[in-house]
């Protein structure tokens, strides 16, 4: 039952005007192989749900993205993630900005296939102004608080980047934090997970506990290996963020005939060939 | 002035420093979450080992370390783990005290570090909301202001992020500035001056808040550091001066 595909496959597989999710947190573990792959797909309209990153800001400078669920959208070493400041100031997309826990709480309640569920966290704050669908309820205990009704954060698909995956769809993390991708993959109607590294289901507890065992292939449609597949965020650890390309696609984005010239380079042909331009770019930089 | 070791003047950014540490001062055992800067987890880090024990703090990332690292140091001995998940459920715990920036600010500490201008299609997207509507809404929140001036300090926020006393925090506690230390011990919690740092004046201050700063007759001035906090900072917790790089000379 080996659920193993490409990261095109993936994008062929999403729908114009879909609800995509992504996992990861910032400029850590994003699934950039399969955006790359949706950047150079036929894809739009997605709506994006994110803790975002430069997963955001690519399909925002590729023009995938109708409307941004988040929180938030930064590259963490580098505050503000160019492409999505440019896409919000032209006005070019729509935004539901929720707080993070709020954020949370939508991701539990699709996870559980709740309707909403309530949270304090938001009172108060302009959040609840620039979303009028939201509502609040009342506990029906007593003190009878007030407390905003977070919507379920339904999803068509969720994509997360694992360290490493079996071909039936189990996913494995790593690193020191697993953000919310169990959530994203519990939430989504179905979920493609890409890995740094396929192995063999009996190898899966070689390199972690049980406990790192995040996601279940119950929730897994498709799995791609793509070693780097999280490039250029951290995906430790297989490897930290390269903040130096961070800072080339940082610089790059401030300038249109710089970015024509980055997409040249790195994001013209296949996932193999911005691998390969990754790598002769560190060789010309002496890395 | 540069804060070499051996020199028993403290620099603004030392100043800074230990006016964060005191913000946590009568916290016991929480979580110090000083995500606005290196200048406020070094104050938290440096209560910690000072007078406040019981704090918990991380490496900056999801280990909550056996003890106060230095800045920028691996974690070393672990006695927690502490996801971003968790600190979202800490948020509605309630057991962790924020230190957050803000890219504008008004007399209630209403924050802003959403987007400036029309949030429909704002003249500058900023970070998004993040964590800060819960955070203020349900924990102890500290701010840390690294270039005092009127654009920060204003009269409206373009967007209330982190909501402010006017609007249900729980409590703000301090707001700590390159200038001054400022609180909200007012009768209808408005900002305060509370303390200015040596080297600056009430007036400073004054022309440095974009709004009318509530000014008691009398302002101390922040508290110096010790020559024992001045030892941790330059011995221990920032050998490489790290504080000096937030604080504009």
């Amino acid at each position: 039952m080996s659920k193993v595909m490409t990261a095109e496959q993936v994008a062929a597989s999403l729908e114009d005007g879909m609800t995509v999710g992504i996992g990861g947190w910032g400029s850590r573990r994003k699934p950039m192989a399969l955006v790359r792959a949706i950047c150079r797909s036929p894809l739009t309209d997605l709506t994006v749900v994110s803790y975002g990153g430069p997963d955001v800001g690519l399909l925002c400078a590729a023009g995938k993205v109708r409307r941004l669920v988040a929180p938030f959208v930064t590259l963490d070493s580098v505050p503000l993630e160019p492409h999505f400041r440019a896409a919000r100031q032209r006005g070019d997309i729509e935004f539901t900005e929720y707080d993070e826990g709020m954020f949370m709480f939508g991701l539990y309640a699709a996870a559980h296939r709740l309707p909403f569920l309530p949270t304090p966290a938001g009172l108060g704050s302009d959040v609840l102004k620039v979303n009028p669908e939201l509502r609040t309820v009342r506990s029906p205990y007593e003190g009878g608080e007030e407390l905003i009704a977070v919507p379920a954060l339904t999803m068509d698909a969720a994509l997360v980047h694992m360290n490493r995956a079996d071909a039936r769809g189990n996913a494995q993390y790593l690193g020191p934090d697993p953000y919310m991708d169990d959530l994203f993959a519990k939430a989504a109607d179905r979920t493609y997970v890409s890995c740094e590294r396929l192995v063999d289901t009996a190898d899966l507890l070689k390199e972690g506990p049980v406990q790192s065992l995040l996601i279940s292939r119950a929730q897994v449609a498709g799995v791609v290996e793509t070693p780097g597949g999280a490039h250029f965020t951290d995906c430790v650890p297989d490897h930290g963020r390269d903040e130096a390309f961070q800072k080339l696609y940082v610089k790059a984005a401030g300038d249109p005939d710089a970015w024509a010239a980055f997409r040249d380079r790195f994001l013209a042909g296949d996932e193999a060939a911005y691998q390969d331009a990754v790598r002769a770019w560190r060789e010309e930089e002496g890395r | 002035m540069t804060g070499t070791t051996g020199t028993t003047t403290a620099t603004r950014a030392e100043v800074c420093a230990v006016a964060c540490a005191e913000a946590f001062r009568g916290d016991g055992e929480i979580v110090a979450a000083a995500v606005a800067g290196l200048v406020p987890m070094l104050g938290s880090r440096l209560a910690r080992m000072t007078f406040e024990p019981g704090l918990l703090t991380t490496d900056g990332g999801p280990h909550l370390t056996a003890e106060a690292v230095p800045l920028g140091a691996p974690a070393g001995d672990v006695e927690g783990w502490l996801p971003f998940r968790d600190h979202l459920w800490l948020v509605l715990n309630g057991r962790r005290h924020v230190v957050m920036g803000a890219s504008q600010m008004d007399r209630f500490g209403n924050a802003n570090i959403s987007c400036i201008g029309d949030w429909a299609r704002p003249k500058s997207q900023l970070l998004g909301v993040r964590g800060a509507p819960g955070n203020t809404r349900l924990n102890t929140t500290s701010y840390w202001i690294p270039k005092h001036s009127p654009r920060v300090f204003t009269e409206t926020v373009d967007f209330v992020s982190g909501i402010g006393h006017d609007r249900g925090a729980h409590e703000i506690r301090v707001v700590v500035t390159n200038l001054a230390v400022l609180d909200f011990a007012t009768p209808d919690r408005a900002m305060r001056l509370r303390s200015v740092h040596p080297g600056v004046t009430v007036d400073d201050v004054a022309a440095a808040t974009g709004f009318g700063l509530a000014v008691p007759d009398d302002v101390p001035e922040t508290r110096a550091p010790s020559a024992e906090e001045l030892r941790i900072m330059r011995e221990v917790l920032d050998p490489k001066g790290l504080r000096e790089r937030e604080v504009p000379a």
